[in-house]
């Protein structure tokens, strides 16, 4: 309970208290209008799929294409609960992220004995497998889609959940299972040698990384009123993993920036209907040609990077590796 | 080291620029706009704002661009006669990409920060779908050109007040086409070859199943295919393995093409059958040739031939500025634009609510794709027509239907 | 008996749908065995390929072998260029860096064309006429397309073998591929030799381009998107930097698409496939012909 009530910790429960009132007093009075709502919602999904994603492939190193696949099982799942069992949202979306879960231990068991672009292309795979299920599954509409979701999800659900991904995340990857994640991504033989279980820690891995997947997929459902498999391909993954990259593998809080600032990109280049889709490719080539290691690189950006600067940099980087 | 700097600089510079010209263009726009809603909207604004949420890139890119062309010949037109309502009409167009998330932020976008009255399309049906609960919510209609599922404008037996649509529904011309294929055509069996990754194509082969078994047709066959396949040799040799009668394809003309050519080259030589989606004749012709065009027939809302002045001067129009003649989704397109230019000049107003129950109301609007009365349900009754092809491969009217 | 021929003739079907995986896999294969660059542009490549050679027979009224070139030609100065400015600066990065900078590459290549030329499929004019060759007293059928794909692919499948074994720029690629450092050091020169591969997989996918342009006769700036991805699939299926095993891949995986629509569940096909490629790689998790190299602790 002490370690708990830290000077810093408190500073920072203060500091996110404070946006979250900040934002949702200028939603209610109006301020942030109905189109920026719809943003600040897309950006919080984003962030909890992108730091969910970095934790498999950033910290524990496995290459994963298959994503999307993750969110739309939490995405379908969830809607089933709330629309066809009249189930309330909370538990929908528990429900929804158990199952993502599952999938993932199921999917992960086998497949993570592959390495590198094997693991790639099998979950690769696992996504369009799970996308053409939903597609022929009459109970949750098919190819049509699935409608009549209502809108739970608001600036309080997308906000909390946030939150919780982060640090949730965050103190995995700080205990000593992180540590072993981490350590699996530098050198798995080595860390073999060292007596960590690397299948163990991957799975797990996989399965927290899924679990966030399904909560952010749960979220998107009830906003977005519809849901149709092909809203979950493959590029849908390619979108999470360009966060993750540009953020910084292994940065959490680079994937939380990344996610932010492409979807304030985003609003911007809505206006440039014809070449939106070029300027969007000319700003990843740039972006990685300037930054090959992402925003952030694998640094996280907290208090003790302040505290780092006073103490000319005696200290080594406060997360990550 | 020196090389990596210069070429990341030179494409930043090469970046600024295109941002740049592309700032001036709609700033200029975006100016006129705020002038237009923002000083002047307590009093009668001076322009017409239409939205356009259309996916003009993403895997339907060419079903959005091709259904533009058509809304901008008619926005031009409209603004050359004079406007609506004596006021020019100012369209801002979006991108959404073929997304969900990005087709509700767009809706979003138009109906709150760029105040349109009325807001065209999107193009997809699962993109009308997130659009039509914004559009109530901020009772302001939109107008879809090709979103053809039912729950687009009835869902739960309500009807979705501030949604229409100017297009067939999937039941009716699907129902049509099996009707067409077991009288007119005397088949007794019929093989289909479906998109499973769309609804349109589902719809389609559903309700024609439908009517083809109740007059006395049987359906020996299915075979589903995906949205970017090309080979269909696989398919069509289990076609023509279990030997039917017709072969119904609904789907859109690029893969009609391929699907028509390569049947023949197999050898298929019975009708194949298709709805709207096939309407682009000069690309069949192209892409299968006249040999191949032989015993096809697809329902239409119009024929592209017609002696009618003002499909023909669509037609003409639309050669003059795209090089080719308009397919089904382009004549939509500027059927969408007219329709909601009728509805304004009904309503006499701006007022979005009133376009609305003019849109509701409308009766004998006479559109390229036929005359268009609103039903009940905001879906449209119109005719429709069956094409097919002469020796040389040019479209002919084979009958119309109703 | 019927029966016997109805499969003679999927067979036949599979093996075209496969070549032409295996074609696009080839040239994607170059690029990806040597420098291990997942180069998603390579699609749009193939695509920018069947443009050139559109255009080629369209307005400069060149023949199959014309068309054919010049495609190849464009596709290698821009395969060079690409190299040069996109990927360049990231050869010391992680490798899903430099995917993401193959995905914009992607991305602006697509947009571009789409920008210039619009959206829509345009016809392959016809510059071979199609002949139907029956087999088995005409119930089983080849068409002369066909057989060219099937050739091309095995001629290029041989040659690029042959280049990558005994040329010494082959050997200089092989030696990048091992250890760039070390190659460095023996003197090969990476940058040409990174290049010369490059040049290499874009020369094929600009021929790709143009055969698959003529054996569909429809082409569109969307046309790469899902080669490219079945091209990454059936390289890594034979075996990352396998030839032969890119060419094995892509057959093997128009075979199965195949089989699954004629004899099973069309509508479950790419789940099928998928599956069956994700049980090939846990039986064999370094693809069918990959050596499953030791790592060296």
């Amino acid at each position: 309970m002490k370690r708990l009530l830290t000077r810093q910790n408190m500073i920072i429960a203060a500091v996110l208290l404070a946006v979250y009132l900040i934002v949702q007093t200028l939603l209610s009075v109006g301020i942030i209008s109905a189109f920026y709502e719809t943003n600040l919602v897309l950006g919080g999904i984003g962030v909890i799929m992108a730091v969910s994603l970095n934790l498999i492939t950033g910290f524990a190193g496995q290459f994963t294409l298959g994503h999307a696949g993750f969110m739309a099982i939490g995405a379908y799942f969830s809607a089933v609960m709330t629309v066809k069992w009249g189930m309330p949202f909370v538990l929908a979306l528990l429900g929804g992220s158990c199952l993502a879960a599952v999938m993932g231990f199921l999917i992960g068991l086998p497949t993570l004995r592959l390495k590198g672009d094997y693991l790639a292309i099998a979950t690769l795979g696992m996504g369009e497998v799970i996308r053409v299920v939903l597609l022929n599954t009459k109970y949750v509409g098919g190819a049509a889609g699935l409608f009549g979701i209502p809108r739970l999800t608001n600036w309080t659900w997308i906000f909390v959940s946030a939150v919780v991904t982060v640090l949730c995340i965050r103190n995995l990857l700080w205990s000593s299972y992180g540590r072993a994640c981490i350590s699996v991504r530098e050198d798995e033989v080595a860390a073999e040698i060292m007596g960590v279980d690397i299948t163990r820690y991957k799975v797990l891995a996989f399965v927290v990384g899924a679990f966030f997947a399904g909560l952010g997929g749960g979220l998107y459902a009830h906003y977005y009123y519809f849901l149709q498999p092909g809203g979950f391909g493959f590029m849908k993954s390619i979108e999470y993993l360009v966060m993750v990259v540009l953020g910084g593998m292994g940065s959490m809080t680079g994937s939380v920036m990344a996610a932010l600032a492409l979807t304030v990109i985003n609003i911007f280049l809505q206006s440039y209907a014809a070449i939106r889709m070029i300027l969007y490719a000319l700003l990843l080539i740039v972006i990685m040609i300037f930054r090959p290691e992402g925003l952030m690189g694998s640094k996280e950006f907290s208090s003790a990077m302040f505290s780092r600067f006073e103490r000319r940099g005696d200290r080594g980087s406060a997360g990550g590796q | 080291m020196k090389m990596r700097k210069m070429l990341a600089v030179t494409l930043l510079l090469a970046f600024v620029l295109v941002m740049a010209s592309g700032c001036g263009n709609t700033n200029a726009t975006k100016t006129d706009g705020a002038a237009a809603t923002g000083t002047q909207a307590a009093a009668e604004p001076s322009e017409v704002v239409l939205g356009a949420n259309f996916e003009l890139s993403g895997p339907v890119a060419v079903y959005g661009q091709t259904k533009m062309n058509g809304v901008e010949i008619a926005i031009d037109e409209i603004n050359k006669n004079g406007g609506i309502l004596g006021k020019q009409v100012k369209l801002i167009k979006y991108d959404n990409k073929g997304d969900d998330a990005e087709a509700l932020s767009l809706t979003t976008r138009l109906m709150t920060e760029d105040k349109i009255v009325t807001m065209l399309g999107p193009v997809t049906s699962g993109r009308v779908m997130v659009a039509v609960p914004v559009s109530a919510q901020f009772k302001i209609p939109l107008v879809t050109g090709s979103g053809t599922a039912p729950a687009i404008t009835v869902a739960d037996g309500k009807v979705n007040e501030y949604a229409f649509r100017v297009c067939y529904t999937d039941a009716y011309q699907g129902g049509l086409a099996g009707k067409f294929a077991a009288t007119s055509l005397g088949g007794k069996t019929a093989a289909m070859l479906v998109n499973q990754n769309d609804d349109y194509s589902i719809g389609l082969a559903e309700a024609f199943k439908g009517t083809f078994e109740q007059n006395g047709g049987q359906v020996i066959e299915q075979v589903s295919f995906t949205n970017d396949d090309q080979n269909f040799n696989t398919a069509l040799t289990k076609i023509i393995a279990s030997n039917p009668d017709v072969l119904f394809v609904p789907a859109y003309y690029e893969q009609d093409a391929l699907i028509t050519k390569q049947a023949r080259e197999l050898g298929f030589t019975k009708p194949i059958i298709g709805g709207d989606g096939w309407d682009s004749a000069d690309y069949l012709l192209q892409t299968a040739g006249a040999a191949a065009l032989q015993e096809v027939y697809f329902v239409n809302h119009y024929f592209s031939g017609d002696s009618d002045p003002a499909v023909k001067a669509f037609v003409d129009a639309y050669a003059a500025k795209y090089n080719e003649t308009p397919s089904s989704f382009s004549a939509l397109g500027y059927d969408t634009a007219m329709f909601v230019k009728n509805a304004i000049e009904q309503a006499g107003s701006l007022d979005p609510v009133k376009i609305r129950d003019a849109m509701a109301a409308t009766k004998d609007f006479q559109g390229i794709t036929g005359n268009l009365t609103m039903g009940e349900n905001h879906d449209p009754i119109k005719s429709a027509v069956v094409i097919t092809f002469d020796k040389d491969g040019k479209p002919i009217l084979k009958e119309k239907l109703q | 008996m019927e029966q016997f021929y109805v499969f003679l003739q999927q067979m036949v079907n599979g093996l075209s749908l496969g070549s032409i995986y295996a074609l696009i896999a080839l040239g994607y294969t170059m690029v990806y065995g040597i420098i291990k660059l997942i180069n998603f542009a390579h699609g749009d490549i193939y695509m920018v390929g069947a443009f050139v050679g559109y255009f080629a027979v369209n307005y400069l009224h060149l023949g199959f072998l014309g068309a054919l070139g010049v495609a190849m030609a464009v596709c290698v100065v821009l395969g060079i260029l690409i190299e040069r400015i996109a990927y360049k600066p990231l050869r010391n990065a992680t490798r899903i860096a430099a995917l993401i900078t193959a995905i914009g590459v992607s991305f602006l290549l697509e947009y571009t064309t789409v920008f210039a030329l619009g959206a829509q499929s345009r016809a392959f004019p016809e510059v071979l006429s199609n002949v139907r060759i029956g087999l088995f007293g005409n119930k089983v059928f080849v068409t002369n397309k066909e057989l060219l794909i099937y050739g091309v692919t095995l001629v290029l499948m041989i040659l690029l073998q042959f280049i990558v074994k005994k040329t010494k720029t082959g050997k200089a690629m092989r030696a990048v591929a091992f250890d760039r450092e070390a190659a460095m050091l023996m003197g090969v020169n990476i940058d040409n030799t990174i290049s010369a591969t490059f040049a290499l997989g874009s020369a094929l996918a600009g021929a790709a381009g143009v055969l698959v342009g003529i054996y569909y006769s429809a082409i569109s700036p969307l046309m790469g998107v899902n080669p490219g991805l079945k091209a990454f699939v059936a390289a890594v299926l034979g075996g990352i930097g396998s030839i032969p095993g890119a060419a094995l891949g892509g057959v093997v995986m128009g075979v199965i698409e195949t089989m699954v629509i004629a004899y099973g569940q069309s509508t479950y096909r790419d789940a099928v496939a998928f599956a069956i490629l994700i049980i090939i790689l846990i039986i064999k998790p370094s693809g069918i012909f990959g050596s499953n190299a030791r790592e060296k602790v």
